[in-house]
């Protein structure tokens, strides 16, 4: 845990309004997930109860309590993305990928992390680009009219080898 | 730069028209919204600029929205002095050199042509005229798509470049602050906002002007306002295009807000999915400051006002209001009982005014043009417009803006050119999780707030799915129950034990166990959740199931008792399976296939191993023979 990092980013957010989620959201786009002690010095500093700051990262989906893989993999699970078949999109990916759905963390939170760590899966509710699906996000770029043809080609750009 | 008087924005108009109309510098304008850029639209803009450079060319680039129509996209407005604006569509990095060549040449044989545009109404400051040539090109409004479409929401997504404030100031942007702000009292613009009859878009369609009003006769201080962005609709982008196309009107909207009813302090929320949306209203925010827009002193007057950002982190229920506002503070987004409204006790228990992103657009047409006049836009107690996100089967996708009563197949079959791949459309859902389905032989039904509760739907914030044969309709309840049962806060019984039960009668259905007195339960259930839950979230989550199952009854019972999923959908009522005379045994699918279960040397028909096939139909979509088919499984 780097307190230097986490400092600044503390200072940035003096306004009360929005503080505590942006201080979160920002700690996790730069650590790739909110680690438990991340989360005792952020509490401390910014004096709200560690309580509150736990019950904040678990209720929203956006936040990560285990460290995650270099690339992550979103699937729009959205309505225009679901009947355009996103079920068969996510069920493929976790089969190229060898993740399971069963191994969902101890925290209720979906995500599958590969066992070399260069990939972790989850699920998404829509990039607004509805217009394009079925959608995949890798890390930041989205991918539209996705098939199950194309994925392995896609992967092959992020490292993924076929077994 | 302060801009202080009208003089001073009429300046800043009159110097930067020539960006929009250019007098003798072609331009060049890519449709950049998130939609344009994930099928390839900034490769398209970079070669432009690249190419540009080397060449050595005069002819302007930038940035523009999205018009709405997605399904062309990428999209690149080709603006010719004189002449006006070519669109192009479909257009990839490979075509850069020849539009290029085109352009140096004073030629006009462009390729990809979808329309032209020689006038467009940008709504606030009137129609600009872009040049009358191109005449043997359609004109954008002769397009199916655009046809029956009225842009007053959209009035300058596609055309004008978001990250400029001058082209929206030359436009007649914040104009209509201005008037706001020196010409008209708070009462007056609340009057204003009574005569147009807007009603929110966020989905219940509750009046703007009694929400204002409310929060304008608190007497407090501190007082807040709030665009919602959370956009929580799975399938709907309306929000996310108006952002990233034309965020200087919702930030105007706002601030005329602020100033009626006095409050010093405006929050955007929006959902974290949305992180273009989130950069261009910070930029946005940043050239207000810059022109005294926006921030002290606003306009030179002494109306302070501030906007801040805040992003959401994947909750649905915080589109909710009281969680929304719960959220900002800084708490798990969880709804309180109202009343109190957000109007007396909101943001930090002061009076707030909340709104939808598009609501608030439509403020600053509302004061420019008068009230009177929007209301003579849609129909008695549904005036003015609504974008819809026109997306699923449909053969046109895209962004759909119309008036408010048009009926619903004027929008599917005229605009949309009905379902895509020679199908027939069976079904559109609308309002999303909170909404229902409508069956095709009610689409003459008109999209206004009254008709769709009617039908058991809701408007909603304008999501508009449309499903085909090949959608199964249990699927969809299932798909909305275990988005809603997700998504619920957990507070109140009802919403949290509720949603779940019914989620697992519709399991027991799709995995080939219901019972017929399955639907009696689920009915009862339904209703249940619907009267007693806390918050707008349970109260709606049983739309999805109460309305499919009134206008598809017969295909749940075809799960029940036949064991049939009509649609081949559901995968305990289907298997795959290779025809022996189509197989030439070239092995790709036993390649592909992710469990290794198909067998067979090669040049010899395969087989799959039933027992063990997981159903995630990749040897259909590879299968270069047609020889893999999907068909209904004798016994479940
Ligand atoms: C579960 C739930 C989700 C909601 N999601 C949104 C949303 O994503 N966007 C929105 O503007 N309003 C949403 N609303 C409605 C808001 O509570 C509120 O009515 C709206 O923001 C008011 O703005 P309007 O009057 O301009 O429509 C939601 C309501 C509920 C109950
Ligand atoms: S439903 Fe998938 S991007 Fe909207």
């Amino acid at each position: 845990m780097e307190t230097n990092l986490l400092d600044n980013i503390i200072l940035k957010y003096q306004n009360p309004s929005g503080k505590v989620l942006s201080i979160l959201e920002e700690v996790q786009e730069k650590q790739g997930y909110l680690s438990r002690e991340s989360l005792i010095y952020i509490s401390k500093n910014i004096k709200v109860p560690l309580t509150q700051i736990y019950s904040i990262a678990t209720f929203y989906s956006f936040f990560n309590l285990k460290p995650v893989g270099t690339n992550i993999i979103s699937v729009c699970m959205g309505t225009a993305c679901h009947v355009k078949g996103a079920a068969e999109i996510l069920n493929n990916l976790e089969y190229l990928l060898d993740v399971k759905e069963d191994e969902i963390t101890s925290d209720g939170k979906f995500l599958l992390t590969t066992q070399d760590k260069n990939f972790s899966l989850n699920v998404a509710r829509c990039f607004g680009c509805c217009s394009m699906a079925p959608v995949v996000r890798i890390n930041e770029k989205i991918y539209g009219h996705m098939t199950i043809n194309t994925l392995p080609k896609i992967l092959k750009e992020y490292g993924w080898i076929k077994k | 730069m302060k801009i202080s008087s009208l003089k001073d924005l009429d300046a800043v108009k009159e110097s930067v028209l020539k960006k929009l109309v250019p007098l003798d510098t072609p331009s060049i304008r890519v449709g950049l919204a998130t939609c344009g850029i994930s099928v390839g639209g900034n490769l398209v803009y970079e070669e432009f600029k690249k190419q540009i450079k080397e060449k050595n060319l005069n002819i302007s680039l930038s940035k523009t929205g999205c018009i709405g129509f997605c399904k062309e996209e990428p999209l690149v407005n080709i603006t010719i002095p004189k002449r006006g604006i070519l669109i192009l569509h479909k257009i990839e990095p490979e075509d850069v050199n020849g539009i290029l060549e085109t352009i140096i040449n004073n030629k006009e044989n462009f390729d990809k042509v979808l329309c032209r545009i020689n006038t467009w109404d940008h709504i606030i400051n009137g129609i600009i005229d872009y040049g009358n040539g191109f005449k043997d090109i359609p004109l954008w409004n002769e397009l199916n798509f655009f046809k029956g479409q009225k842009k007053i929401v959209l009035r300058n997504a596609g055309i004008i470049n978001p990250e400029d404030i001058e082209e929206y100031i030359a436009v007649g942007g914040y104009k209509s602050l201005y008037k706001s702000l020196k010409e008209m009292s708070p009462q007056e613009i609340i009057n204003e906002i009574k005569d147009s009859g807007l009603r929110g878009r966020g989905g219940a369609g509750f009046p703007t002007s009694l929400k204002w009003e409310r929060a304008y006769t608190e007497k407090n201080s501190k007082k807040y306002v709030i665009c919602n962005a959370d956009e929580g609709d799975p399938g709907a982008y309306m929000n996310r295009n108006e952002m990233e196309s034309d965020p200087h009107s919702i930030i105007e909207g706002m601030i005329i807000g602020g100033y009626t009813i006095g409050a010093s302090e405006g929050v955007i929320y929006i959902r974290a999915e949305y992180p273009l949306a989130v950069e261009r209203l910070q930029k946005a925010i940043e050239e207000a400051k810059f022109y005294s827009l926006l921030g002290g002193n606003i306009l030179g007057s002494d109306f302070n006002f501030d906007i801040s950002i805040v992003k959401g982190a994947g909750a649905f229920v915080c589109g909710e209001e009281t969680a929304l506002i719960a959220s900002i503070e800084g708490k798990s987004g969880r709804p309180k009982p109202r009343p109190p409204y957000p109007a007396q006790k909101g943001l930090w228990n002061k009076p707030t005014n909340i709104n939808n992103v598009e609501t608030w657009t439509n403020i600053p047409v509302i004061i420019s043009k008068t009230g009177k006049w929007f209301s003579n836009i849609g129909t008695i107690n549904n005036t003015g417009t609504k974008v819809f996100s026109l997306v699923g089967k449909v053969n046109n996708v895209g962004l759909v803006e119309v008036e408010l009563g048009t009926p619903i197949e004027k929008i599917i079959y005229d605009i949309g050119q009905g379902a895509a791949d020679n199908k027939d459309v069976k079904a559109i859902q609308v309002g999303g999780p909170s909404g229902g389905c409508i069956p095709s032989n009610l689409f003459n039904t008109s999209v206004d707030y009254n008709s769709l509760t009617k039908l058991g739907a809701i408007m909603g914030s304008g999501g508009m799915v449309v499903m085909d044969q090949d959608t199964c309709m249990v699927d969809v309840s299932h798909f909305f129950l275990d988005f809603t049962m997700d998504e619920s806060c957990g507070k109140c019984v009802p919403c949290r034990k509720g949603l779940k039960t019914m989620f697992e009668i519709l399991e027991k259905i799709i995995s080939g166990n219901g019972e017929e007195q399955d639907l009696i339960i689920l009915e009862e259930l339904a209703n249940t959740v619907k009267k007693t839950s806390l918050c707008g979230l349970g109260q709606t989550a049983p739309n999805p199931i109460l309305t499919t199952l009134k206008y598809f009854k017969d295909e749940y019972q075809s799960h029940i008792s036949q064991k049939i999923c009509p649609a081949k959908i559901c995968k305990n009522f289907i298997e795959y399976t290779i025809d022996t005379n189509k197989c030439t045994g070239c092995t790709v699918c036993a390649k592909q296939c992710p469990v290794h279960v198909i067998d067979g040397s090669k040049n010899k028909p395969h087989f799959i191993n039933q027992q063990q096939c997981i159903k995630c139909g990749t040897c259909l979509a590879v299968c270069r023979f047609n020889a893999v088919s999907k068909i209904p499984k004798n016994k479940v």
